[in-house]
């Protein structure tokens, strides 16, 4: 069935493949390693003596229930994001690809907000947010809304959730956008003949042919979601109130970074790592069979 | 072999020599302060190094507190470490344990031949990073202590006479009320709750806030400030809390934005809040001891110190150190102290600089910033009251902020919170005792 195109020898292709083997073993298997080497121990911060304490990190994390906890916290935000990030970006995307005029505008337009580091972005939603100076909490008082989120953990669970999701929905709109151009014009140009409407041509043909891009944009945002967010939860909440933003990696870094915890910051990651693959291989296991490429 | 090392001891010594008769010793120091505190460093560091010709410091900014601490460490475990590292208070007992990477001050001046009188340096800030034989591990330099704060206009407003006694919680209490019912919709809010509510308060009611002496006895110490006195006052400000009559803003100085605007009338955050109140106030203010419960102590004892101290970090030469000693003893003069203490609203380190600055008139001029010596220099610190040595305590202090949380919006009731405080806090003090034991 398949025409395979193969190489002749084994130098040629090693020597293709070896940047991108020396990238992952300098930036990712080293490290990596590092990491669960260090789980083992605890070290004090200068790294004057270290203790060797087998599993114990593990045991001291799993065995507390506020990590526990930060679990499902990951998990809400990390749905929350993605669905945040990917939804209204599929629906901007939808909307662009129907333009004819000044569609190089909107795109551009849309865009933008990608170039916005996370820190950054935190603070920007932080100011329109800020319980005293910020002028949608301010709107929202005028309709009668009391918003707080320093003390209210819903409210700062959405803030952290929009303040994340946000940048993404450009990078995602991205891929959409260039998703909805590569579908045929005329399967779309058939259906609409054969009399459906916008929304039927939309569930049948489009969001089918648009599976692989949505698959590979679903992996990409999860792996955000848990990875890359902490920047916006450092600037907005801290983890608070209470534990309520407090996501896996987050705790990484105050663990790690603030409280000089190397031992229990490397297990974390670990687990962090374990939790991410765990869930990849879950998603190509399981939902990638119903993509179709 | 001999003749190599001969050869290369020669070649190196007539590389060296002229070098050495020309350059001055180099001494890194590494801070964490920007802006005008920035500045203020700057121009001591010129100061210093106008003043003589054997040294030079060269003062780098390395981020926030937390920042300029891991900018540290890495450095060490890099072999690259400064002379002089700036470190905040809650990261003393860090330091302390890193014994073989830090050189203690009384060593440095001691190995220098520097002259070193350590009765000179006011007891509750040097208390602080003070070891257990009395001898000083680092120098404080920038220093701080709680205060109350009041908008003297708001007050007026309300119907209040503004010059009202405000020395007790209980009064602050009554005062509160009356504020409410006057319609002020933010009565007292404050910044770091956790240092100013229940490490100050302890020290300030002379209850213990760890075992072994807050710490300074060992590293088995438990924290304690689930005690009633703590339960107490952090109950009071629950229900505060949901009578609207306490405004929680944040757990950093977050409510220093609401104080300075004019909303709140009832502040307590650090006496070094001065310079910004001062400058963007547009009402009458006034600053005040910290309240304290005449229920739980007949008097107050005397308040903690937060801010940061400088250490000497191990691994340099001899001659290096009797650089850093020369700096920090000049960091301790009486003038130059006097200048900081006035310019930043910190508190002098020593007693002679703190008279100095009363000889030259700066307290008559500004009422009130001399409320936080007279508070902190009032009693003899007793071992409540002479500060924390807790490792890990960055991240105690995020959990007890996480528990206050809980208090301020209802979720817990304050002996429920401090509980899970305490028990949460003594298992990272059980790490941290087995990482340094």
């Amino acid at each position: 069935m398949h025409k395979r195109v193969t190489f002749k020898g084994w130098l040629l292709p090693l020597c293709l493949i070896a940047p991108q083997v020396f990238i992952s073993a300098v930036f990712f298997f080293y490290p990596a390693g590092q990491a669960v080497w260090q789980s083992l121990f605890i070290p004090d911060p200068f790294g004057l003596s270290s203790q060797f304490v087998g599993l114990g990190n593990f045991e001291f994390l799993l065995s507390d229930p506020f990590y526990r906890a930060s679990f499902l916290t990951t998990a809400i935000f990390s749905i929350l994001v993605t669905l945040a990030a990917m939804v209204p970006a599929l629906f901007l995307a939808v909307l662009a690809d129907r333009l004819i005029k000044g569609a190089g505008t909107y795109r551009t337009l849309l865009i933008w907000p990608y170039a916005v580091a996370p820190a950054v972005a935190g603070v920007l939603w932080l100011f329109m947010f800020n319980t005293r100076v910020g002028v949608v909490a301010w709107y929202l008082g005028q309709l009668g809304y009391d918003w707080n989120h320093v003390l209210n953990g819903e409210e700062a669970m959405g803030l952290v959730v929009v303040a994340s999701a946000w940048g993404r929905i450009s990078y995602n709109f991205l891929f959409f956008f260039a998703g909805l151009q590569a579908i045929p014009r005329s399967v779309i140009e058939a259906a609409a003949i054969d009399g459906a409407r916008f929304w039927r041509r939309f569930f049948t043909i489009v969001l089918p042919l648009l599976s692989p891009v949505t698959f590979f944009l679903l992996v990409v945002n999860v792996v955000y979601a848990f990875f890359e967010t902490f920047g916006v939860i450092h600037t907005i909440t801290s983890g608070g109130p209470q534990q309520s933003t407090t996501i896996l990696v987050y705790k990484v870094f105050s663990d790690g970074f603030v409280g000089q915890d190397l031992g229990s910051s490397s297990a974390q990651s670990v687990i962090l790592l374990v939790v991410v693959g765990l869930l990849t291989v879950i998603q190509f296991k399981y939902i990638e069979r119903r993509v179709h490429y | 072999m001999k003749k190599l090392t001969f050869g290369a001891f020669v070649a190196a010594s007539t590389i060296l020599t002229p070098l050495a008769a020309a350059a001055q010793t180099e001494i890194q120091f590494w801070h964490a302060f920007t802006g005008r505190l920035g500045e203020l460093v700057a121009e001591q560091v010129e100061t210093f190094n106008a003043s003589q010709s054997d040294y030079t410091v060269t003062a780098t900014h390395k981020g926030n507190y937390s920042e300029t601490l891991n900018a540290g460490i890495a450095a060490f475990r890099a072999g690259e470490q400064p002379h002089i590292l700036m470190v905040f208070e809650v990261g003393t007992a860090t330091m302390m344990a890193a014994e073989g990477a830090i050189k203690p001050v009384y060593e440095v001046m001691a190995d220098a031949g520097a002259e070193f009188d350590q009765s000179k340096y006011i007891g509750s800030v040097k208390g602080y990073y003070t070891a257990p034989d009395g001898n000083m591990l680092s120098l404080p330099f920038n220093s701080s202590t709680p205060v109350l704060w009041v908008n003297r206009d708001k007050l007026e407003e309300a119907g209040i006479d503004p010059d009202t006694d405000l020395s007790t919680w209980e009064n602050v209490g009554a005062v509160l009320d009356e504020l409410k019912t006057a319609g002020v919709d933010c009565p007292l809010t404050t910044a770091w709750q956790s240092w100013i509510h229940l490490e100050n308060f302890s020290a300030y009611h002379d209850v213990p806030f760890a075992t072994q002496a807050n710490g300074f006895d060992g590293l088995d110490t438990e924290l304690a400030f689930n005690g009633p006195a703590q339960v107490a006052h952090i109950s009071a400000m629950g229900e505060w809390a949901q009578d609207g009559k306490f405004f929680y803003a944040g757990r950093r100085n977050e409510g220093g934005a609401n104080f300075r605007s004019g909303e709140c009338a009832l502040f307590t955050e650090s006496s070094a809040g001065y310079a910004g109140i001062k400058s963007e106030a547009q009402f009458d203010f006034d600053v005040r001891p910290l309240p304290y419960w005449e229920a739980v102590a007949d008097e107050p004892q005397n308040t903690i110190i937060g801010g940061a101290s400088l250490w000497a970090l191990e691994g340099h030469e001899a001659e290096d150190y009797a650089g850093v000693a020369a700096f920090m003893n000049f960091l301790s003069s009486p003038e130059i102290q006097a200048k900081w203490h006035q310019d930043t609203g910190y508190l002098p380190i020593t007693a002679e600089a703190g008279e100095l600055t009363r000889e030259q008139g700066f307290y008559d001029e500004n009422p009130g910033t001399d409320v936080a010596v007279i508070q902190m220099t009032a009693k003899e610190p007793t071992d409540n009251s002479k500060g924390l040595r807790l490792g890990s305590f960055d991240q105690i202090r995020g959990i007890i902020d996480e528990e206050l949380e809980a208090v301020w919006s209802g979720d817990k009731s304050a002996q429920e919170a401090l509980d899970s405080a305490v028990e949460r806090g003594n298992q990272l003090l059980r790490r941290f005792e087995q990482a340094n034991g």
